[in-house]
């Protein structure tokens, strides 16, 4: 893999991002009015519950980590659309750019914006609603790792139904994270799901962090063998998604898809 | 084949389920040498460039670029190629500049601050260098194109035509810029045109595509005299035409 060409497709992105406020908003705009929004419901929770259970770590803090898969795989697949809007695909495929060194790059840019995105909701729950993600321990960094992989793989995959399948599937790829949750159990136990739901939600990572969250919040160590598992999954995702990326890529070449996608005038 | 070829084509098929697009073509480019592809739409010109670009494979065939086989080695053989087509402008947003860095890293161009400069004041951008490449006119971009295509002074440069629907003055400029590049010993060029006129100003063979083959290949000067044609133009005119006979029928 050539560094250089990694930090060409990152050097990219910085340059659209940097004169560009209506890129640079959505990194942190929507997840703010989320934070607000279920900090707020939280905060009400907490008057007229009066269980004295706390319900600002355990929604607040559910929606803060659903927020941040969110923002990681939107950060991959919002790089690889800039691609097509622009109709970059011939461009940049037509030189020594690895489809490797292209998913690296994307990889990173999605690292970056969800970082700032995740500094973002930390700073506000912190400082409007008291949220400490201290207050999960030593678990805080597999339940972010955790949602980190899984956000690159569903990235990665969302950016292959795109060059599959066409500009116009863009729409299929925005909603994966909402069709997702009911099954990770964010703001649930899983125990409450259907049987047929539950079989899901024990192959998605996302479910063991929700679920070693909830146990945290309550006072419980972490599960970190159920931990341990959704890890496992997370990379496993990852693999499948970059040899899915890679087929559709090998497909594209086959069929002249690439080439087509942004030359429209190929005789 | 030539072995010091900086391009071998042989035997190139494509195949898109019963259509024979591209047909056991074979030719090689020479250092020094710009060869002109031509033939009527859907000859197959632009096919043979997507599979020398390595964004379309071939159901046949084997390429080689300065040596590299490109099915083996597709990064080490496209780091020696580079190519401007009409259709498949730079991204508009963004600048000149910003197109040329990151294209040049992509390429890993060596002192690549210094080489912008050069391809700015040579393609004469550099008063558009903070412009956003979508805001230029049809010949600027054009000339961003060529300046992008040059960026690693390839051995092999794919021209797919280049000055389509730009003034003849801008077009000059450019076939004095390809024609330099080639003066000066970097590499070889293949071309595509339907402009006849040019095609016989430029280039230093021609190969005319029907139907997916090479049916005719030779000097543009000499061609037509040999086929009783009065000029390039009339060649292709008539080349195209036969292509079109029920015989000349897959």
């Amino acid at each position: 893999m050539n560094p250089s060409r990694v930090a060409a497709i990152v050097l990219r992105q910085l340059y659209l991002y940097s004169g560009s406020p209506q890129r640079v908003l959505p990194i942190f705009a929507w997840v703010a009015v989320d934070i607000l929004l279920w900090g707020f419901i939280s905060r009400y929770l907490n008057g007229v519950s009066h269980t004295g259970f706390n319900f600002v770590p355990a929604l607040l803090g559910a929606i803060l980590l659903w927020d941040f898969l969110t923002r990681v795989m939107q950060g991959v697949t919002t790089a690889f659309f800039e691609d097509v809007w622009s109709r970059n695909f011939l461009n940049f495929f037509a030189t020594p750019l690895r489809t490797s060194e292209y998913v690296a790059g994307l990889v990173v840019v999605g690292v970056g914006t969800s970082l700032v995105g995740l500094v973002v909701m930390l700073a506000l729950a912190w400082g409007a609603f008291g949220l400490s993600f201290l207050s999960y321990g030593a678990a805080l960094a597999p339940f972010l790792m955790v949602l980190f992989v899984t956000g690159i793989a569903l990235g990665i995959t969302g950016a292959a139904i795109v060059l599959r399948l066409g500009p116009a599937s863009e729409w299929l790829v925005w909603p994966i994270p909402t069709l997702i949750s009911p099954f990770a159990g964010v703001f649930y136990p899983i125990s409450v799901l259907p049987g047929w739901m539950q079989v899901i939600s024990r192959v998605l990572p996302p479910s063991y962090v929700f679920d070693s969250m909830r146990a945290v919040v309550a006072g419980k160590p972490a599960a970190w063998d159920r931990l341990a598992i959704g890890g496992g999954l997370s990379i496993i995702y990852l693999g499948l998604a970059c040899l899915f990326f890679a087929s559709v890529y090998r497909y594209a070449i086959r069929t002249g898809l690439i080439a087509r996608y942004s030359a429209e005038t190929v005789s | 084949m030539t072995a010091a070829a900086v391009l071998s084509v042989d035997k190139l098929c494509k195949a898109f389920g019963g259509l024979r697009a591209v047909d056991a073509v074979s030719f090689h480019v020479a250092p020094g040498e710009i060869v002109g592809l031509v033939g009527p739409n859907g000859a197959g010109k632009t096919t043979t460039i997507n599979m020398i670009l390595g964004v379309l494979a071939p159901t046949s065939g084997r390429i080689e670029i300065d040596g590299v086989d490109l099915a083996a080695n597709r990064s080490r053989a496209l780091a020696r190629t580079n190519f401007a087509a009409v259709y498949a402008p730079l991204p508009g947003n963004l600048t000149v500049e910003q197109n040329l860095r990151v294209f040049g890293m992509i390429y890993a161009v060596e002192g690549l601050s210094e080489r912008i400069e050069q391809l700015l004041a040579a393609y004469d951008l550099a008063r558009y260098r903070k412009t956003k490449a979508g805001v230029l006119s049809s010949g600027e971009q054009t000339r961003l194109g060529l300046a992008k295509a040059m960026l690693n002074r390839p051995r092999l440069l794919l021209l797919d035509e280049p000055t389509a629907s730009i003034d003849p003055a801008t077009a000059r400029d450019i076939r004095a810029s390809v024609t330099a590049f080639v003066a000066e010993g970097h590499g070889g060029v293949v071309w595509t045109s339907h402009n006849m006129y040019e095609v016989e100003a430029v280039c230093d063979r021609v190969l005319f595509l029907a139907r997916g083959k090479v049916v005719l290949e030779g000097d543009p000067k000499t061609l037509p005299h040999q086929h009783g044609a009065a000029s390039l133009d009339d060649l292709f005119v008539q080349v195209a035409h036969e292509a079109l006979l029920p015989e000349h029928a897959p």
